[in-house]
C-alpha cells in the first residue's frame, strides 16, 4: 500500500456510484446514502480505503450505490463479513449498512456478538419497522398491533425488539439515534461513529413510504434529544428505556472499552512450526 | 502391508492413562525406526468414561488397522463392551487383563482370544509412585521388542517437567511390566531398523490439516468449536500468530464462514474447520463465495450423521452435502485427503486451488483420520502457494471489471486499498462490473465463466493416488480414509499374485472424466469402497463417470472402519 500522504480533497460526489437505486421515491434510505457520502467526505477518506458491507434488504443495497469497496452478502450476515474484513485488514475503515429485519431478526445473534466483540466497525441501521423488499411484513421492531401485513392479519402480536437497549446490554461502545429527515445530522453521527474506536451503532429512523405510509409523519414526531453524551451505562440504560423512540440527533452512549483487535505479531517462517511434530 | 506389523489395543477408564501409554509407545516406536498409526475411541462422557487406543506399528509406513489385533491390554474392563465391535480379536490374539479387575465382558470373551493375566494394579502398588499404565507400557514394550535404552530416553524426555521422582517411578514401573511379560506367549516382534527417527514426525490428521493450511498461506481463521474438528483449531490458535496470522472464535458457524469470506475479500487467504452440522449451516454462504468469487477453504472433519449422530466417531457420509448441498448451480471444489499424512498436502493444495480459482474449496477429512496419530516421514515442503491474480493498471477512463468474462474464467481480483479498482462483490447475479443484473444473458455468461474456471484448470496428477498393476483388469476405487485399508488389501492381493489396481480419488469435484477413463483403461471390473450406509461415493461415481460393466460396491456405515480383509474377500470372491 502506498504510504505517501494523500493530499486530494474529496467531496460527497466522489463516494457515489453511477448505479441508480431501486428504492421507491421518498424512501428514507436516499438521505442515509447521502449522509454516508457526506460523512466520508468530511473525513476525507480515500474511497479505496473504505469498505461498506451489507446483507439483504432495501437498505442493504447501499454498497453498490457507493464508489468505495463494497460487499453485498447474504441475509443477516453483514456483521460477520465486516468483522472478518476488519480483523484481517485493520487499516481499512469498515461500515456496515442494513435494515431492522436483516440486523435484528435473521442476523440477531451476530448483532449481539458484534456489540460484545467490539471490533472497530460502524453499523448503520435504517429502521422502518417493516420488511420492504418482500412487500411489507412485520419486522422485529414493528409494534404488536400493526395489521398491515397479509402474513399477520391480526397484527404481529408480539412486543418489538428494542435495538438500542439490547446494544447497550451487549456491550456496544457507541450508540446514536437519528432521523433520515435530517441528513446533515445523520452525516455528523456517522462521522462521530467512525472516529470512535470499537463497535458503533447508528440507528436511523428511515421511513418506508410504500408499506408504512403513516411513517411520513415521523419527521414531525421526532425531536432533538435533550441529553448530554454519557459514558455511564446505567444512565444510558435509563435514558433508552424511558424514551418513546423519537428522541433523535444525539449520541446517547459513548463507552471507552478498548476494541477487540487481535494482532498478528510474529513473522517466523512456517517451517519453524515443524518442531511441533519432529521427534 | 509390506514389512512386519504388530497391532494392539490399550483400554481402560478415562483416568487410567491409556492415551499417555499409547503416545509414549508411538514415540518409542519412532525412535526405533518404525512407523505407527494410532486411533482412539472414547465414550461420550466429558470426563472419565471408557477410552481405548488402537495401535499398529510397522517397519514400513502404516495407514490402516489390520483385520484383527494381536493383543489387547485392558487396565480395567469399564464399559469395554461398548468398544467390542471396534476391537476385533481372534483365537490367536491375547486378551491381557488384570485379574484383580474381575471378569472381562462377555462380548470380548466371545471373540475367543487367549486370556493372559497381568496384575497391573498390584505390580504398580509395589513401586512407589508407580501407575498401572506404566506396567502395561513395560509389558507391551517387552512383547513387541522395544529396547530399554530407547524407552528410557522417551520416558526421561516426556517426564522431565514432572521431576526426577516421577521419572524414577515410571522407569521402575516400566521394568516391572517388562519382567511380568517375560513368560507371555509370543506376538510379532518388530526388527529394529536404522534409526532414521530424526526425519520422523508424530502428527495427527487434524494437526496436519492445520500445517497444510499455513503452508498454503492461510493467515486468517474463524471457527466455532465442534467435535471432531476442534483440534485443527486448537493447533492453529497458537501457531497462526507466530507466522503473522489471526484466529477468531466466532459465535456460530454462520459467523465463521462469513468472517472468513470477509477476511478473504480483504486479500488474506482464509479457512474454517467444522464437522457435518457446521457444514450444513454454512451451505448458504458457500454459495455466496461461489457467486461473489471469494476464495475460502472449509475443512469438514466428518463424523457419524445425520443430525448430532455419533459426534465422536467416524463416517464418510458428508460427500453428498459437500458436492450437492449448495442451492443454484454452484460449481466449487471438493477435495479429500487419502491418509493422515495427506491431510497436509491436500489442505495445502485446496488453499492453492481456492486462491488460483477464486472459489470455495471443501476439504473432507474424517474423525478416524483427523484424530488418528501417525508416525510418518517428515512431510517435505512443496511449492503450492496459490497467488490470486490481481488486476494490472487501467488506462484512464476505463472501468475495472471485477467479473470480467475472461477466456479462463478467472477474473483479476482487486483488494481493498487498491486505488481505481473499487467494486462491490455481490451474491446477487451481476454483470462483469459487479452491478446487480437480472438479465438472462448476464446470468448465462457468469454461470459459464464460474464453471469454466474450474473445468478448464489443469489439476495435474494430484486428482487421485493411483497404485498397483498398470495392466490390471480389476480395480478398487475409493476415497478418504477408506484408502488406508484399500492400500493394504491391494498389497495382500498382489502378494497372492493377483493383478489389481487402486484409484484413491483426491479431487472429488470437479470431476475428471478423461483422467478417470485413462486410469481405468483395460479395467473390466471395479470394487467401490467407502464408509457410508447409502453408498454415496458409489452413486456419485455412477452419476458422473462411465464405469466398467462389472461394478461392486462395498459400503458400510460408521463407526466401524472398512477392514482390509473385507476388501480382499470381495475381490477374491469375484474370480
Amino acid at each position: 500500500m502506498d504510504t505517501c500522504v494523500k493530499q486530494r480533497e474529496y467531496t460527497a460526489k466522489d463516494y457515489k456510484s453511477d448505479v441508480k437505486p431501486i428504492w421507491c421515491p421518498g424512501c428514507g434510505d436516499f438521505s442515509v446514502l447521502a449522509a454516508i457520502t457526506r460523512a466520508l467526505a468530511t473525513m476525507n477518506l480515500p474511497p479505496e480505503d473504505v469498505a461498506v458491507v451489507s446483507g439483504i434488504g432495501c437498505s442493504s443495497r447501499i454498497p453498490a450505490y457507493t464508489s468505495v469497496y463494497g460487499f453485498h452478502g447474504v441475509h443477516g450476515r453483514a456483521l460477520p463479513v465486516a468483522t472478518g474484513l476488519k480483523i484481517a485488514r485493520p487499516d481499512l475503515t469498515v461500515l456496515v449498512t442494513g435494515g431492522d429485519g436483516d440486523g435484528f431478526s435473521i442476523g440477531g445473534n451476530h448483532f449481539l456478538h458484534a456489540c460484545r466483540r467490539n471490533v472497530d466497525l460502524t453499523y448503520i441501521v435504517m429502521d422502518n419497522q417493516v420488511y420492504g423488499m418482500t412487500k411489507g411484513q412485520a419486522s422485529p421492531t414493528t409494534s404488536p398491533d400493526w395489521d398491515g401485513s397479509k402474513l399477520t392479519p391480526d397484527g404481529a402480536g408480539i412486543n418489538p425488539f428494542h435495538p438500542l437497549v439490547v446494544a447497550l446490554a451487549a456491550g456496544a461502545n457507541f450508540i446514536a439515534r437519528c432521523s433520515s429527515s435530517d441528513p446533515n445530522n445523520v452525516a455528523d453521527m456517522i462521522a462521530q461513529a467512525i472516529r470512535h474506536p470499537g463497535f458503533s451503532l447508528v440507528h436511523v429512523l428511515s421511513p418506508c413510504v410504500t408499506f408504512r405510509p403513516e411513517q411520513a409523519e415521523w419527521k414531525h414526531q421526532v425531536r432533538t434529544a435533550v441529553v448530554d453524551v454519557t459514558d455511564d451505562p446505567a444512565r444510558a440504560a435509563r435514558r433508552l428505556m424511558t424514551d418513546d423512540g423519537f428522541n433523535v440527533g444525539k449520541v446517547l452512549y459513548k463507552g471507552s472499552r478498548a476494541p477487540y483487535r487481535p494482532e498478528a505479531k510474529g513473522n517466523v517462517p512456517v517451517a519453524e512450526l515443524e518442531a511441533d511434530f519432529a521427534l | 502391508m509390506s514389512g512386519q506389523t504388530v497391532s494392539l489395543v490399550i483400554a481402560g477408564n478415562g483416568g487410567a492413562g491409556v492415551v499417555t501409554a499409547g503416545s509414549l509407545l508411538l514415540e518409542a516406536a519412532a525412535k526405533s525406526g518404525w512407523y505407527a498409526y494410532m486411533t482412539r475411541s472414547s465414550g461420550p462422557q466429558i470426563r472419565g468414561g471408557e477410552a481405548a487406543v488402537m495401535i499398529r506399528l510397522g517397519t514400513e509406513p502404516v495407514s490402516s488397522h489390520d483385520d484383527r489385533f494381536h493383543f489387547l491390554v485392558a487396565i480395567d474392563w469399564q464399559n469395554l463392551n461398548r468398544f467390542a465391535a471396534e476391537i476385533p480379536l481372534g483365537p490367536d490374539s491375547l486378551l491381557i487383563g488384570d485379574p484383580g479387575e474381575g471378569e472381562a465382558p462377555e462380548s470380548i470373551v466371545r471373540m475367543g482370544a487367549q486370556r493372559v493375566d497381568l496384575p497391573m494394579k498390584a505390580l504398580a502398588k509395589g513401586v512407589p509412585g508407580g501407575r498401572p499404565n506404566m506396567i502395561a507400557f513395560g509389558a507391551i514394550a517387552a512383547m513387541i521388542g522395544l529396547t530399554e535404552d530407547v524407552v528410557l530416553e522417551v520416558l526421561r524426555d516426556n517426564l522431565k517437567r514432572k521431576g526426577e521422582d516421577a521419572i524414577a517411578a515410571s522407569i521402575a514401573a516400566f521394568r516391572a511390566g517388562v519382567e511380568a511379560a517375560a513368560t507371555f506367549p509370543a506376538v510379532p516382534r518388530l526388527a529394529a531398523t536404522k534409526a532414521g527417527s530424526s526425519e520422523r514426525w508424530s502428527i495427527t490428521g487434524n494437526e496436519a490439516t492445520g500445517m497444510g493450511a499455513l503452508r498454503g498461506g492461510v493467515r486468517f481463521v474463524a471457527a466455532y468449536p465442534i467435535t471432531p474438528a476442534t483440534e485443527v483449531l486448537e493447533w492453529l490458535a497458537p501457531a497462526l500468530p507466530k507466522v503473522g496470522g489471526v484466529l477468531v472464535q466466532a459465535e456460530d458457524e454462520l459467523a465463521s464462514i462469513n468472517q472468513i469470506i470477509g477476511g478473504s475479500y480483504g486479500g488474506v487467504p482464509s479457512l474454517t474447520a467444522t464437522s457435518g452440522p457446521g457444514l450444513a449451516l454454512m451451505t448458504e454462504s458457500l454459495g455466496l463465495a461461489v457467486a461473489a468469487e471469494v476464495p475460502i477453504v472449509v475443512v469438514d472433519v466428518m463424523r457419524v450423521g445425520p443430525s448430532t449422530g455419533i459426534a465422536t466417531k467416524s463416517e464418510q457420509s458428508d460427500l453428498n452435502i459437500a458436492v450437492y448441498g449448495l442451492h443454484g448451480d454452484a460449481p466449487h471444489l471438493v477435495l479429500a485427503p487419502t491418509s493422515v499424512a495427506d491431510c497436509l498436502f491436500t489442505t495445502q493444495w485446496a488453499v492453492h486451488l481456492a486462491e488460483m480459482l477464486q472459489t470455495p474449496a471443501i476439504v473432507l477429512t474424517d474423525q478416524a483420520m483427523g484424530q488418528a496419530r501417525a508416525v510418518i516421514s517428515r512431510s517435505a515442503a512443496i511449492a503450492f502457494m496459490g497467488q490470486r491474480e490481481k488486476p494490472a493498471a487501467l488506462e484512464a477512463g476505463v472501468q475495472y471489471k471485477r467479473y470480467a468474462n475472461t477466456p479462463s474464467g478467472v477474473s483479476p481480483m482487486a483488494v481493498p486499498g487498491m486505488a481505481g479498482f473499487t467494486y462491490t462483490a455481490d451474491g446477487l447475479e451481476h454483470n462483469e462490473t459487479g452491478t446487480p443484473s437480472s438479465q438472462a444473458s448476464d446470468h448465462q455468461a457468469q454461470l459459464d465463466k464460474r464453471l469454466r474456471k474450474l473445468t478448464g484448470y489443469n489439476y495435474g496428477d494430484h486428482w487421485a493416488d493411483i497404485s498397483g498393476d498398470e495392466d490390471a483388469d480389476t480395480a478398487i476405487v475409493t476415497w478418504g480414509s477408506s484408502a488406508g485399508p484399500a492400500r493394504e488389501a491391494l498389497e495382500r492381493l498382489r502378494s497372492e499374485g493377483r493383478a489389481v489396481k487402486l484409484v484413491a480419488v483426491r479431487l472429488i469435484s470437479p470431476v475428471q472424466p478423461e483422467k478417470f477413463e485413462r486410469a481405468l483403461a483395460g479395467v473390466s471390473r471395479i470394487l467401490v469402497v467407502e464408509q457410508s450406509h447409502s453408498g454415496q461415493f458409489y452413486r456419485y461415481l455412477r452419476a458422473q463417470y462411465d464405469l466398467p460393466r462389472q461394478v461392486k460396491a462395498l459400503h458400510q456405515p460408521g463407526p466401524l472402519s472398512v477392514r482390509p480383509g473385507a476388501i480382499v474377500e470381495q475381490i477374491t470372491q469375484w474370480s
